[in-house]
């Protein structure tokens, strides 16, 4: 047993519905109690999805406990596949239900010989692994399921694409900024003259998983998820993956250097110094941000990083080699993928953390005492308690990930919204200078508004404990709303009594 | 016009429906409790929950946790005594709470863990009350784990006075507050201003403003509240003797009400809910006529409770609302809602004690005779993909749905508002009349205010659901 406030990655079931869902007509049935169905709110309500989530329960109840599931997930399985015709069911348990031991497999299989569309069993240890490594595993799983498919009925198709082409990998709901991501990796894409052949999972279909082997290569954005099956496809069809994350300036040019040197192998001859080049220094914002007056007076400033593997590696190679920022530690969560963040990091900043404990992360900040922290929202909100600003750089994904408007975090445009995070956070580098200069600008008392007017009235001892009660930003309303009524009816004194009447007949 | 049906209609469906996971009535009663802490024993899924799902995020340490099982707790390769000590130990040292409550989740169910048989040892040992709740998604939903920690709780109230006056002070805060800054003669004379009854006590979990204005209201017809179950904290639980009236104010606390009944041999006022004006009424009127009391002022009460909301009784009256079923709130308010003017075609409810909402039932059908409205259909555990199916056809103005529907339907150009709402907002009691409505016009006023543009349906093609 672990005493455990706070979770950085969900649990496995989760990353499963991430892949699952992010497919388009692909449906996931939970064979789970009530309640453990929450990944439909975290669909609707955080990334305010429009549509229904494809994921219903076969709920267990006391009656599946006491003898077993025994039709319910099979009736569900080709209820749900009649009336919706998913391409796909995947039927997935919880850390709960994973531990009735029921034969699911069997379930599947029964299922299938029913069923219209496909039908598998996610396999995944929901003991072992967590959120992100499901997620990975999931969506290999999905592919191979396709891939050998289209093997077996021939359907496979040979060659490539006439044109260099790329399949990005592992764009998935509820991910960090993903859907912008995607846009602006597209963006890059085009203009570097390859053509997209697969977005995968989201937003794709699964009968075109077999067309993945026609793309040039690879390119798996993300660190945490996509690995495997890019992995998968190298070792079934020698199809080459870029697994450099664009994101910062460096990091973007050396993912398309590494872009232009796998596709001229395969005889494409271009060269992309000259869109590098120009995209940094006259496009991109953010080389000419680091060049700038403002970003100088940053130089030297301290700062933590912390998030998952992708972001956090990415962040601090940006705050280290990008705008001069001392990165007094770097850490991560994915503790499953700490040697690679080791080796990713540990040029650029003094200290590596591997911990999964929010407790150590918030005391390791506290002890360092930052000028900034980037991490994640448990992050900012120490740093909210230890008064140091913080930008959110990672999941765990919260309805702030999903701003309206476009905020990439990879290829150009991305590093332009890092620039402006990195920027907004510090106490901005020209105020900062000045406020020394001048010690400081705010000179003046604040002037305090008194919450009502010098009052008449006497408010009983229960009347003022009962106000106290009320929360501190509509006190103030409550106090003259109630004041006002009693003055209206020439009452002297405000008791309890005469707040409530006041509620009722004001809404004060 | 349609053929009214005799009476009330109860269905079963599926049980494919999403609701809250019954634990996270850990996020309002730590607050509620002020000297507890809170400790959910389950795996990584509960967590997760908790955390994000519920938007309760675990951010200051608050006085709730996980005891979060691992793979050699479920395969019992770990001693659970032993486990569950050194972390309740590890909560003493850094909380110091005066009650820990284990709440049970469905994984100790399946691995059988014997969380009741664990508890009095550990508590012998380390020296704090352990108070243990089932509150599994298994058999129960969302608010019922309310009733499953009110329930244990019951059984820990003092089942006599105190004898000493410190005491007796100490233990009914409500009326310290009430007598607050009043001389001794004061708190005679106030006294007297109740009518000599048989002590009653109240249960469920309400906002503490909440629990003062039930409490005057019943002050003004005489009647004296000697304690709330729960308290404001653990170590002023109200006194249960035998023969003590007991009322709900809830009313998804069947379990609360039989163990008070069964455990604690208390007498229960069964009694339609304290929500809306109509409901508060007849909750006080109940209480009222089995102490023999006569009710004063209620027709002017309510009245004047209407005519305060009349601005948004227009906005209601004629139009229909559904639920879809997820707090156990839904007959309480589908009953307010019909008096207010609307019409229900369907509540769906997770679950449906016919018995203890006896009296919420047969004012529901009493309403609708009254208004003139088709009775509901009842549908206990729905099927989420049917009822959407039957909003299609029906085509409410309104549904009173969980957090998983709201943002689709709003797509499709249904109003919706989600029932969780109602669950955190204060809604008991004559007072809080204008909040319910204030909750269920909102979406009709939003979308007064966006009428005209045009932005009905923001969904391409009319997606399968």
């Amino acid at each position: 047993m672990k005493l455990a406030y706070w979770m950085y990655a969900g649990p496995a079931h989760i990353g499963t519905l991430r892949v699952s869902s992010s497919f388009k007509n692909v449906h996931a049935i939970m064979h789970a109690p009530i309640g453990d169905d929450y990944f439909n709110v975290m669909r609707s309500m955080l990334e305010r999805d429009r549509n229904f989530t494809p994921v219903t329960i076969s709920s267990v109840d006391r009656n599946v406990l006491a003898r077993g599931s025994q039709e319910k997930v099979v009736d569900n399985i080709t209820r749900k596949d009649a009336e919706e015709r998913p391409d796909l069911i995947v039927l997935t348990p919880t850390c709960t239900s994973s531990i009735l031991q029921e034969d699911l497999q069997n379930f599947v299989e029964r299922a299938s010989l029913e069923a219209k569309g496909d039908v598998m069993l996610a396999d995944v240890n929901h003991y072992r692994v967590n959120e992100l490594q499901a997620a990975d595993i999931t969506l290999r799983q999905i592919v191979q399921f396709y891939i050998e498919k289209a093997r077996k009925g021939g359907t496979l198709p040979e060659g490539k694409t006439e044109k260099p082409s790329v399949n990005i990998i592992g764009i998935s709901s509820l991910g960090f900024h993903n859907h912008h991501d995607c846009q602006e990796l597209k963006r890059l894409m085009a203009d570097i003259g390859i053509e997209v052949n697969e977005v995968i999972p989201e937003g794709a279909s699964v009968h075109n998983l077999k067309r993945l082997p026609r793309a040039w290569f690879n390119l798996v954005p993300y660190r945490e998820i996509g690995l495997m099956a890019a992995r998968y496809l190298e070792q079934e069809f020698g199809m080459p993956y870029v697994d450099i994350t664009p994101m910062g300036v460096v990091e973007t040019a050396r993912c398309i250097r590494q872009i232009q040197q796998i596709i001229n192998q395969q005889g494409a001859g271009v060269n992309y110094e000259g869109y590098i080049e120009n995209q940094t220094l006259y496009v991109s914002q953010a080389a000419w941000f680091s060049r700038s007056i403002d970003c100088q007076n940053l130089t030297g400033k301290k700062a933590v990083v912390f998030g998952d593997n992708t972001h956090a590696a990415a962040m601090t190679k940006i705050l280290a080699r990008e705008m001069g920022i001392h990165v007094v530690w770097a850490g991560t969560y994915c503790k499953y993928d700490a040697d690679w963040f080791r080796e990713q990091v540990s040029e650029y900043c003094d200290e590596v953390i591997i911990s999964e404990d929010n407790g150590a992360i918030g005391d390791a900040i506290a002890r360092v005492e930052p000028a900034a922290i980037f991490g994640t929202q448990m992050e900012r909100h120490v740093g909210k308690r230890l008064k140091i600003p913080c930008g959110v750089i990672a999941a765990p994904i919260h309805i702030q990930d999903f701003p309206i408007g476009y905020k990439p975090f990879l290829g150009y445009e991305g590093t332009n919204q890092v620039a402006d995070l990195v920027y907004n956070s510090f106490t901005l580098g020209m105020e900062d200078h000045l406020l020394e200069i001048f010690g400081g600008h705010d000179t003046k008392e604040v002037i305090t508004k008194g919450i009502s007017a010098d009052s008449d009235l006497g408010w009983t001892k229960e009347a003022q404990a009962e106000l106290n009660k009320v929360p501190g930003f509509v006190r103030g309303k409550v106090k003259r709303n109630t004041e006002k009524f009693a003055r209206e009816r020439g009452l002297a004194e405000i008791t309890v009594e005469v707040m409530y009447a006041a509620k009722e007949a004001v809404g004060a | 016009m349609i053929a009214q049906p005799e009476a009330l209609n109860f269905e079963c469906e599926t049980g494919n429906y999403h609701t809250f996971c019954p634990i996270s009535c850990v996020a309002w009663l730590y607050q509620k409790i002020e000297d507890s802490f809170f400790l959910v024993i389950g795996t990584k899924t509960c967590g997760y929950f908790l955390q994000n799902a519920m938007g309760v995020m675990i951010f200051a340490e608050p006085r709730y946790a996980m005891a979060e099982l691992e793979e050699g707790d479920i395969s019992a390769q770990l001693n659970d005594y032993e486990e569950l000590k050194r972390l309740c130990t590890q909560i003493k040292r850094d909380r110091n709470p005066s009650v820990i409550v284990w709440i049970g989740t469905c994984t100790t169910e399946i691995i059988k863990m014997d969380l009741e048989g664990l508890a009095p040892k550990l508590e012998a040992e380390i020296g704090i009350p352990i108070v243990v709740a089932r509150a599994n998604g298994l058999d129960y939903a969302f608010t019922q784990g309310e009733d499953t920690v009110l329930a244990s709780m019951a059984a820990r109230c003092p089942d006599r006075s105190p004898v000493a006056e410190a005491e007796k002070d100490e233990r009914n805060a409500i009326a310290k507050l009430l007598n607050f800054g009043r001389k001794k003669e004061e708190v005679a004379a106030a006294e007297a201003e109740y009518v000599n009854h048989p002590p009653l006590v109240l249960f469920g979990s309400l906002p503490d403003p909440v629990v003062t204005q039930l409490t005057l209201e019943l002050k003004k017809q005489g009647i004296k509240v000697s304690g709330w179950l729960p308290a404001k904290r653990y170590t002023e639980l109200p006194v249960l003797e035998e023969g003590y009236y007991v009322a709900g104010v809830n009313p998804f606390l069947s379990r609360t009400a039989t163990t008070l009944m069964r455990r604690r041999k208390c007498k229960l006022i069964g009694a339609p809910f304290p929500i809306g004006p109509d409901g508060t009424r007849a909750w006080i009127e109940k209480i009222c006529s089995v102490f023999g009391i006569e009710p004063k002022g209620m027709d002017e009460r309510e009245a004047q409770v209407w005519e305060n909301v009349e601005d948004y009784l227009q906005l209601i009256r004629g139009k229909s609302v559904f639920f879809m079923g997820d707090n156990l709130l839904e007959i309480s308010l589908a009953r307010f809602l019909i008096r207010c003017g609307m019409t229900v075609p369907e509540i769906g409810i997770p679950y449906m004690d016919k018995r203890y909402q006896a009296a919420e039932l047969a004012l529901l059908e009493k309403t609708c005779h009254e208004m003139g409205v088709p009775l509901p259909k009842i549908i206990e555990k729905p099927d989420n993909y049917n009822q959407i199916q039957r909003i299609n056809e029906l085509n409410p103005d309104l549904v009173i749905t969980g957090m998983a529907h709201a943002n689709p339907l709003e797509a499709r150009g249904v109003s919706t508002k989600w029932s969780v709402e109602f669950t955190f907002a204060q809604i008991h009691g004559f007072t809080n009349t204008r909040d319910v409505l204030e909750l269920v016009t909102r979406p009709l006023r939003r979308n007064n205010s966006l009428k005209g543009l045009g932005w009905e349906k923001l969904v391409q093609e009319e997606a399968k659901v």
